[in-house]
């Protein structure tokens, strides 16, 4: 059965730990991190293997620290 | 550090969905955890990148915190004195009109100090595009109160919040610019939700393609948060914004190909 899987890639350094992303996504695939960057803030990072790539944490994200990958795999 | 559910093999370029635009500045951002500047600025630069016209797309930074603008977008910039933004843009797309023009200005610039400048730029039918900012406060310079101030909000300059028969009423300028003949899109839109920024791109798109048709203004306004001026996390900020300022401030188009619509 084919399934689509996304992935995302945060710019550690350049996120500002707002959490907008976390509101947005609809399988609560994004948390906090408990560690900070150097500028001391909490980053985001993926939390679970729910991510479909739909990219909607990316346009939302007001420094544009996401990007995001899609792809069909087969299980 | 271990990223537990990375999927390396998906990060390819044929996989690719969404990127930060290369029309941003490689550069952080100057605005605090949250604002909607950084979405905003970037919604205009996927637009420019769409249409193709970076090389010949002059933007206008106001006085506020989007002064900063030209050290993020990169497309000529130019910063205009506070509020005279519009009669600067007036200047260069007359003496350049193959040029596509903007101004991104905030409400304290565009709203309090430059009201002359934008309805008189509106009221001629200028051949550029506004975008306009509204989170109802002086955010640069402290969240003090601005014209667009909703009653009862405290800000630092009214602590016990909007008295109306004091100050005045919040005033709708994007209502108000609608009802001019120069103008020929006018919208109201938001970016605190994954729809709500789509819809936003959409709209910057047709008030830049407007230049294209040189019938008039192109207005795009953002009700925007501005978490550190209302004292809240920014998604409480984004809350507070669907709760409160909406109901003011409705989200849609109000002119559309030189019709009042709403």
């Amino acid at each position: 059965m084919a399934k689509i899987k996304g992935d995302i890639v945060v710019n550690i350094e350049r996120c500002k730990g707002c959490e907008v992303c976390i509101a947005s996504c609809p399988f609560s695939t994004i948390s906090m991190s408990e560690e900070v960057n150097s500028k001391g803030y909490h980053f985001a990072i993926k939390v679970n293997d729910d991510c479909t790539g739909c990219s909607n944490c990316a346009l939302v994200c007001p420094d544009g620290v996401i990007t995001v990958y899609r792809a069909k795999v087969t299980v | 550090m271990e990223e537990k559910f990375a999927h390396p093999e998906l990060r390819t370029p044929e996989n690719l969905v969404y990127k930060r635009t290369d029309f941003l500045v490689d550069r952080p951002l100057s605005y605090c955890p949250g604002c909607g500047h950084g979405v905003v600025h970037r919604m205009l630069m996927e637009v420019v990148e769409d249409k193709g016209i970076g090389s010949i797309t002059i933007g206008i930074s106001p006085v506020g915190c989007s002064v900063l603008a030209y050290d993020f977008l990169n497309v000529d910039m130019l910063g205009a004195a506070h509020g005279r933004a519009p009669a600067l843009a007036t200047a260069i797309k007359r003496l350049w009109p193959n040029r596509y023009v903007f101004t991104y200005q905030g409400d304290g610039d565009l709203a309090a100090i430059g009201t002359a400048e934008t309805i008189h730029a509106c009221n001629r039918g200028e051949n550029f595009t506004i975008i306009f900012i509204n989170n109802g406060i002086y955010g640069m310079t402290g969240g003090q109160m601005a014209p667009t101030t909703l009653p009862g909000m405290r800000t630092s300059t009214c602590p016990y919040g909007r008295d109306v028969g004091i100050m005045g009423h919040p005033m709708k300028i994007t209502e108000l610019i609608a009802q001019l003949p120069g103008t020929y899109y006018v919208t109201r839109q938001a970016v605190h939700t994954p729809a709500a920024v789509r819809k936003t791109k959409k709209a910057l798109r047709k008030a830049i393609d407007c230049q294209d048709l040189g019938k008039g203004i192109g207005f795009v306004e953002v009700v925007s948060n501005c978490n550190s001026g209302w004292k809240m996390t920014p998604v409480q900020a984004n809350q507070w914004m669907e709760e409160h300022m909406f109901p003011k401030y409705p989200l849609g188009d109000i002119k559309v190909d030189g019709e009042l619509v709403k």
